[in-house]
């Protein structure tokens, strides 16, 4: 029995380690291990033996079981694991293939630009405001110190609904600071983006339909060293800490000093360069002390408050930002345009 | 307005002031530089050279090789193939390494073998011509028999062997030039005739010893190529052109040309803004410019002399209107000598960007840009009756302007007439009819104020705005018109072109008073932020022509845009220097600033609408009315009606939008011609309702638009609920609605959320999409933003997940076709008592084994309570109640 024991372990251990799947490994438990199993059938033959070989023998036979069982778990182990690398092995994919993307619709280009200005002066306790394109013809150039007669009133230049040319679409922001003054408590701090319309055939940069930014302060004791800081601030967080400003003297009817911003090409740093096509500054916007007829105009005593104006083109900024050539582009739409921004 | 440096140095001398620095001061004052050139930039090493010598080249029948004295210690060989050149000229020689206008460089090199160490230059290659630039420098060609090249070979006019004495035709033989000797204007020449020599005069000026040319016995002259009526192909080195002959003076080989010719100057273009057309003339720029270097301003009292007589004699003035023609000042000049003008006054004028004329057009430029007073010349002989009357234009009146074209006038047109007819339209251009030519003889000089309303218009509605027409619409300053005029003749005496008559006319129709305004120091610092000191505001304005008693200050009579306490702060403030102002943020009462509700919930539309895979796009707010037709808009629609804009760029962009329809499906349209295989597009843009009093409701509406990859009416659908959902937008219901023509009939619904009617969806119906160019299924929605708007929920109150498992029970029931989901699924919910949690179509199935006409829908029930874990039998009685409910209500059997 003693052989038969030995030749159960050897033949078993033999057969464990060439078992290649875990199936096969089953059928050697069985086998060997099972209720009509070779080890069971051998112990079976105990009666037979004397009392002193019994111990002996049963005591061989136990660990003949446990090597057997135990020598079954490592395989089984290693079988396991061999399975599952095979698996990962098959279930390898070629990472460099795209993945399935979700389309992510794209904010146009402008008014990406246009949203980043609103948050600059939502911080500095602006509020948004919008109103009416089709507009009067006081509110778009009388009250805003526009004469009859003046250049920006013609046919050719202006949109007219009525004969008389008292109802156009407005040309500009600047009627919103009339509404502004005329409907809301002082002080004032407004942003007033929107849509402006002048009588320009379609190009490289003209179109009948643009849009400008107006930015209008009013309070007891604001001065030009105001607006410059405020401008100046707002320049930073547009165009980055550092960005080196400069005021120039200008006209506007209804501002008076008046003056336009300039900012230092930040490719050239002021050297001249193409992109500020040799000037080494790039004009930002429009600006000066809120004209004292329009205040007064709209019932604001400018012996008592005084305020500034800024205004400008919003294309041009988008433009200028993601350095694009041709303003048709901003309203031609086209999805190959749109999704790169 | 363009500026010569050169001649701003005759007002306030800036001789040693930079380009760059001259740009950024007068920038920063107030007048924009736009650009700085350099006029000599491209004309390197250009000198005047003294040809010495020349030969003829030994290798080419129509070279030339000459000595030059360039200045230098020895001669210098030019290899020229100009045959106007003779030994002692003064020539541009472009030496070794010269550039040339255009950027021509050039070097040295062989001409057949022969070294030339550069280049003379004609007139072309400096960027010059004979008619405007140097009359003197035209030139007339000889036609030269040894050039002779016929033009059929074997019909030759000249015999090629053809030698003195050998006639032409005619009284014209041949003759050989034995001598030639000139001043480059006139030459003395001798022509042998083959018998005896004759001296000839001659203009020609490509004439040299051995040419053989055409001697025209009885008239004792030698031939042009026009005498012989010859073409140039026949004569092809004898041409109207040659190496520029100068004729300045006191100058001497060696000479940089950039002086001779007046390119050693900068011109500068500034961008003057409309309320200062002072600083559209040379005076009015040095005015600023002393300002701005704090350096004297030279000005300069015109002085004429006069030759008797009397201007009051000779002519009558009178204006009609003072409004508007506020003042007409007028001189006379007699026996008038048109000529060139003297190289000066042309350079100047050239660098002022104006082309010389003649010696009276000239001065009236040269006036009109040194004081900014628009001047204008009448040959005073075609000025009928010696009356000059300014008046409006008579109806049906026409008057040929200087450039050729007749022009009708009407009413409200200004002109300057004789007795008879219009003479010239005031501020905008003369006319033909009294245009000074080579005879006129009597010249009145015109320098007049007009309306600059007035002269815009009428310039603008004959379209011809002029340099005159651009600088009286802004306003020009009345005091001006007499020194401009006394400039002028004093010119006129200086270049000796004629003799003026004693006296001037000076009607002055309306005058003007000037303008006080108060020196208010405080004020002014108080707008600007600064405290300034009142010494420093009184010497700025000083310096700016301004008079200052006690504390008023007295406006000088140019600077009409000064009116007001805040344009003496914007003087100030120039010269003290924008940049010097303090940057300071603003102190005093907070705003509270911020988005209101409504903006920030149409950020949140469009975020919620991207995150949907929409694009934004911008679209024009007018449309073209054609568009309604486009998109099948009923013709009793109210929409048609649509403020329309008088003045239109073009019929696509005349009518306000009153749907956003159009907008969207032009972009999608474009999209879809771009071939792009699929576009997702949104816009929160407005519409133009027309109001009563005129103006219009603008409110704004949410399109979206959809074509390609695969997009269907539920996938589009499904894009509209969950945006909503994501605005917690409530309640929504969806009906179908088959009148609105522009939709499929089939595949169009509006929204509800409650009872509020957000818009409508749906496929877009093919017959518009064939409108459209596109013929693949388009879907759009109109959505109003304030619906959206004022539907949106509030936030969202936590509900408890649930801590008991729920029952599924699918279902299907047979039921008619025409019976829709939504009513089933409400029905459903009807049935429920309490229990059901969730409703979910999953399967509509028609064919075997269903009745023809009738459809199985099939959902998913979710059903579950809150406090417990439900039984079958809960479950099964809930389910009883909902299919006896679809049975009773809507047919429905389970199946």
């Amino acid at each position: 029995m003693k052989q038969q024991l030995e030749a159960i372990r050897r033949n078993a251990l033999d057969a464990i380690s060439g078992a290649e799947t875990s199936g096969e490994l089953d059928a050697l438990r069985v086998r060997y291990l099972g209720k009509k199993g070779e080890l069971t059938a051998v112990l079976k033959q105990m009666g037979k033996l004397s009392a002193e070989e019994r111990p002996v023998i049963g005591q061989l036979a136990n660990e003949v079981r446990s090597i057997l069982e135990a020598s079954i778990e490592e395989r089984g182990k290693l079988l396991k694991e061999k399975a599952m690398e095979q698996k990962l092995l098959a279930e390898t994919v070629d990472v460099t293939i795209p993945g399935t993307q979700p389309k992510i619709g794209k904010k146009h280009p402008m008014y990406q630009v246009l949203d980043e200005i609103k948050d600059i002066f939502i911080g500095m306790g602006f509020e948004i405001l919008e109103d009416r394109e089709v507009e009067l013809a006081e509110y778009n150039f009388t009250k805003l110190n526009v004469e009859e007669g003046h250049p920006a009133r013609e046919w050719s230049d202006t949109f007219y609904f009525t004969e008389d040319s008292s109802i156009l679409l407005r040309t500009q922001t600047s009627p919103m600071q009339i509404h502004a003054m005329e409907t809301k408590s002082l002080p004032i701090r407004i942003l007033a983006p929107g849509r402006v319309y002048r009588k320009d055939e379609v190009d490289a940069t003209h179109s009948p339909m643009f849009h400008q930014i107006e930015g209008m302060a009013i309070d007891k004791n604001i001065t030009m060293a105001d607006l410059k800081g405020t401008l100046n601030e707002v320049v930073q967080q547009l165009y980055g800490k550092g960005t080196v400003t400069r005021f120039r003297p200008h006209h506007f009817p209804f501002t008076e000093p008046s003056c336009e911003m300039d900012i230092q090409c930040h490719k050239c740093r002021g050297a001249g360069c193409p992109t500020c096509k040799g000037e080494g500054w790039i004009e930002v916007l429009g600006a000066g002390m809120i004209h004292p007829k329009v205040l007064e105009g709209c019932g604001i005593d400018p012996t008592v408050y005084s305020g500034w104006a800024f205004g400008m083109g919003l294309e041009r900024m988008a433009l200028g930002h993601f350095k694009i050539s041709d303003l048709r582009l901003i309203f031609e739409n086209d999805v190959r345009f749109l999704e790169q921004f | 307005m363009i500026l010569s440096r050169k001649w701003l140095n005759d007002y306030v001398d800036l001789h040693d002031i930079s380009d760059k620095e001259f740009n950024d001061a007068m920038t920063l004052s107030g007048s924009k530089v736009e650009t700085i050139e350099r006029r000599d930039a491209e004309l390197k090493n250009v000198v005047v050279g003294r040809v010495l010598s020349m030969e003829r080249h030994p290798d080419s029948d129509h070279m030339w090789v000459c000595q030059l004295d360039v200045g230098q210690a020895e001669p210098v060989q030019i290899v020229t193939g100009a045959w106007n050149v003779h030994v002692g000229d003064l020539v541009p020689a472009a030496l070794h390494k010269s550039v040339l206008p255009g950027g021509v460089k050039i070097e040295k090199g062989k001409l057949r073998g022969v070294l030339s160490n550069g280049m003379m230059c004609g007139l072309s290659e400096l960027g010059l011509n004979a008619e405007h630039d140097y009359p003197y420098a035209a030139i007339t060609a000889a036609a030269l028999l040894n050039d002779y090249k016929p033009l059929d070979k074997d019909k030759p006019s000249i015999p090629a062997d053809i030698k003195p004495g050998d006639k032409v035709f005619g009284p014209v033989v041949c003759g050989r030039v034995t001598g030639v000797e000139g001043d480059g204007f006139s030459y003395d020449v001798q022509v042998y005739d083959g018998e005896n020599t004759h001296a000839v005069k001659s203009g020609c000026q490509n004439l040299h010893e051995g040419d053989l040319v055409a001697y025209h016995t009885k008239a004792q002259s030698i031939c042009t190529l026009d005498d012989l009526h010859a073409q140039q192909a026949e004569f092809p080195h004898c041409i109207p052109d040659g190496i520029f002959i100068l004729h300045e003076d006191g100058i001497k080989p060696g000479d940089d040309l950039a002086g001779v010719i007046g390119y050693d100057d900068s011109i500068v273009e500034f961008e003057i803004t409309p309320n200062r057309p002072d600083c559209l003339s040379v005076i009015g720029l040095a005015r600023e410019a002393s300002a701005t270097f704090k350096r004297p301003l030279n000005l300069h009292t015109p002085e004429v002399k006069g030759c008797g007589g009397s201007i009051a004699d000779l002519v009558d003035i009178e204006i009609e209107d003072g409004d508007l023609c506020p003042r007409y000042t007028a001189r006379m000049v007699k026996n008038v000598r048109i000529a060139p003008s003297p190289a000066w006054m042309r350079e100047r004028l050239r660098n002022s960007g104006v082309r010389p004329i003649n010696n009276i057009v000239d001065i009236t430029n040269y006036v009109m840009l040194e004081y900014g007073q628009p001047m204008h010349a009448f040959d005073f002989s075609c000025v009928e009756g010696g009356r000059i009357i300014v008046r409006t234009a008579r109806e049906g009146e026409v008057i040929q302007t200087l450039d050729g074209n007749d022009r009708r006038l009407t009413p409200s047109m200004l002109c300057i007439c004789d007795e008879r007819k219009p003479v010239c339209v005031a501020g905008v251009m003369g006319g033909a009819n009294s245009e000074i030519v080579g005879d006129t003889a009597m010249v009145l000089f015109e320098s007049a104020n007009f309306n600059g309303v007035s002269v815009r218009r009428t310039a603008m509605s004959l379209g011809m705005r002029t340099d005159a027409s651009s600088r009286y619409e802004k306003g020009l300053d009345m005091m001006n018109t007499l020194r401009a005029v006394e400039r002028a003749c004093e010119l006129v005496e200086e270049l000796g072109c004629g003799e003026v008559v004693d006296g001037v006319m000076d009607v002055i129709a309306k005058d003007k008073k000037p303008t006080v305004v108060k020196l208010e120091p405080e004020k002014i610092n108080r707008l600007l932020g600064t405290e300034l000191d009142e010494s420093l505001m009184r010497e700025i304005l000083l310096s700016l022509g301004f008079t200052l008693d006690g504390d008023s200050i007295i406006v000088p009579s140019w600077r009409g845009d000064v009116e007001h306490y805040s344009d003496i702060a914007e003087e100030v403030a120039r010269f003290y220097g924008y940049n010097r102002i303090p940057n300071t943020l603003m102190r005093g009462e907070t705003t509270r600033g911020g988005f209101t509700e409504a903006q920030e919930f149409e950020r949140s539309v469009g975020s919620t609408v991207r995150a949907l895979g929409y694009d934004e796009i911008i679209t024009y707010s007018f449309i073209s009315p054609t568009y309604y037709d486009k998109i099948r808009m009923p013709e009793d629609s109210p929409l048609r009606s649509s403020l329309r804009i008088l003045n239109p760029l073009g019929e696509d962009t005349s009518i306000m939008r009153t749907t956003i329809l159009p907008s969207m499906l032009e972009i999608i349209s474009r999209n879809y011609s771009f071939r792009n295989k699929s576009a997702r597009l949104y816009e929160l843009g407005k519409i133009y309702l027309p109001r009563e009093d005129g103006l219009a409701d603008e409110p704004k509406l949410l399109s979206m638009g959809a074509y390609g990859d695969g997009i269907d009416f539920f996938g589009f659908k499904g894009s509209i609920e969950a945006m909503l959902r994501e605005l917690r937008i409530a309640d929504v219901t969806f009906i179908a609605c088959r009148d609105n023509a522009s939709y499929h009939p089939g595949r169009c619904a509006k929204v509800y959320a409650g009872e509020r009617e957000l818009g409508v969806f749906g496929q877009i119906h093919p017959a518009v999409a064939a409108n459209y160019g596109v013929d693949t299924e388009i879907y759009t929605a109109e959505l109003a933003f304030d619906a959206l708007c004022a539907s949106r929920g509030g936030v969202p109150v936590y509900q408890p997940l649930p801590k008991f498992p729920a029952v599924t029970r699918d279902i299907a029931v047979v039921c008619e076709e025409k019976v829709t989901v939504g009513e089933l699924e409400e029905c459903i919910r009807r049935g429920a008592k309490g229990l059901l949690k969730n409703v979910t179509l999953f399967d509509i199935y028609r064919g075997p084994g269903i009745a023809p006409g009738r459809k199985s829908v099939a959902f998913s029930l979710v059903l579950r309570a809150d406090d417990r874990s439900l039984t079958g039998e809960e479950a099964d009685a809930d389910m009883k109640s909902i299919l006896s409910l679809l049975e009773s209500e809507l047919d429905a059997h389970l199946r």
